[in-house]
């Protein structure tokens, strides 16, 4: 029996499907077997992200309607023989499926997959019910900004009344920012919406310019984000990582300028 | 009597039980019972001695207007009135103060209101979008950093206390007022809120006792 994990942030932008697949897809890298479920119905991306848009058959309200198996609409992914993903569907709109269906769903993923990971639509309407209804768990997105911070807290208190627990993804994390003390500290965030934290993610350039190639950045090692998202995976199964620092890498020549003290 | 009755008279076993309508003008009242008692009810009304509980409902009646009612019921002799009750007065007094004090735990987050009559006692944060109201005092062990209104049944006494008062806004009866920069004072002391001739102020709750000045009592040598 598999593990669903349900991303969610109540705002929207902050990063939730980017972070479904790169988790999904960095899952897959440790070798299990992982299906990702886009619950954006009318509003999908995460094929986009993945690049798989153009294999696109059936999707989660076909399934959930019965036109198709499950089976059929599974997405296998271009780069992994274990990863899938079921797409929303494009035409529908949040309200043309139930919570019951989706945790049926999910609960027949759990059968043959380690993970299920779970992207949820921005908001706290129907798409999120939706996408919370099969989970086993919970990452809360957010950004070291005052408005996701409020979402996020909104979104924890929702998990909680459904009795799914939440951990904490901080996203886009600028460390020069945090260094003028222009940005949210870490601690401060953690502090104030009371979770564990699962890992921080510095912003990153290269996140933007993968998702646009279909390409999740978790498989261009050279990319710090990329190694938060491994990071993070690995803590999803249970091994201690430690946070990363934030600090810039610094090359040979800077760290011998810094040396001599005239970095 | 054509028009809508005020006054209900029914038997129970300890006696007769007039339910006055709390909506009409007293004097009507007076009226319709002074009617009752003379004109349709006095068979049923004459007779052995009449335990009577008068009930008015949520009308808000002075001693003396009580004991008008009085005064025209005993007019017969056989009515013996026992109590005249109420509602209003039944209500607790809207001021938390000697009310039972609720005890939760836990952190009222974003878009969660904790609503409750009497006072509350909040272990835990209440965060920014977070509200609670209560009709008597609030006290937060913890950071206050939501939405709190005390005395929303309009009690002015009532006071909010919180380990670290960091409110988006304080609301007290009907004040509503939001955190001008001078209430930062920053360094860590518990504060408490509380109304000053119809304005919001802010103190360290070691100043509470000022305000509420209550019997001390020493133990000990």
């Amino acid at each position: 029996m598999g593990d669903a994990i349900v991303v969610t942030s109540g705002k929207g932008g902050v990063g939730k499907t980017t972070t479904s697949a790169n988790l999904g897809t960095a899952l897959a890298l440790l070798g299990k077997k992982v299906c990702m479920v886009d619950t954006d119905i009318g509003l999908r991306n995460l094929d986009v992200v993945m690049g798989l848009e153009n294999r696109i058959v059936f999707d989660l309200v076909d399934v959930a309607e019965g036109r198709c198996r499950l089976q059929q609409a599974l997405v296998k992914d271009k780069r992994f023989e274990e990863l899938y993903m079921l797409p929303a569907a494009q035409t529908k709109d949040k309200h043309d499926i139930q919570p019951e269906q989706v945790r049926d769903i999910v609960v027949e993923l759990k059968k043959d997959f380690d993970y299920v990971i779970i992207d949820c639509p921005a908001g706290i309407e129907q798409g999120f019910r939706n996408a919370v209804a099969g989970a086993d768990r919970a990452i809360v997105v957010t950004t070291p900004e005052n408005a996701a911070v409020r979402d996020a807290d909104r979104v924890i208190g929702l998990l909680e009344q459904s009795n799914v627990s939440a951990k904490l993804v901080i996203n886009r994390i600028r460390p020069n920012m945090l260094r003028t003390g222009e940005m949210l500290e870490i601690d401060e965030v953690c502090q104030v919406l009371a979770v564990d934290l699962l890992g921080i993610v510095p912003d990153d350039e290269k996140v933007i310019k993968s998702a646009n190639a279909g390409e999740p950045t978790v498989m261009d090692p050279s990319s710090r984000a990329a190694i938060a998202y491994r990071n993070i995976a690995r803590r999803i199964l249970g091994d201690m990582v430690p946070l990363m620092p934030l600090d810039e890498k610094s090359g040979a020549f800077k760290r011998i300028r810094k040396f001599l003290g005239i970095g | 009597m054509t028009e809508k009755q005020h006054i209900t008279i029914k038997g129970v076993k300890e006696g007769l039980v007039f339910l006055l309508d709390d909506r009409c003008e007293f004097s009507a009242l007076l009226d319709e019972l002074h009617y009752k008692l003379e004109k349709t009810h006095q068979q049923l009304l004459t007779g052995p001695l009449i335990h009577v509980h008068v009930k008015l409902g949520s009308r808000e009646t002075t001693e003396d207007e009580k004991e008008q009612i009085k005064s025209v019921l005993r007019q017969r002799g056989n009515l013996l009135v026992q109590s005249i009750q109420s509602e209003a007065e039944q209500q607790p007094q809207p001021d938390g103060l000697g009310q039972e004090l609720k005890v939760m735990t836990g952190i009222i987050r974003s878009g969660q209101v904790i609503a409750h009559e009497g006072s509350l006692l909040l272990l835990g944060d209440l965060h920014p979008g977070g509200s609670i109201i209560c009709t008597g005092d609030i006290y937060v062990m913890g950071t206050l950093s939501g939405m709190a209104h005390a005395g929303s049944a309009g009690n002015t006494e009532s006071i909010i206390a919180a380990s670290l008062l960091r409110p988006t806004q304080l609301r007290i009866a009907e004040v509503i007022s939001r955190p001008p920069e001078e209430w930062m004072t920053g360094d860590a002391a518990m504060e408490y809120a509380f109304l000053q001739d119809g304005v919001m102020q802010v103190d360290k709750t070691t100043q509470l006792f000022r305000m509420r000045k209550e019997p001390l009592v020493y133990k000990g040598v």
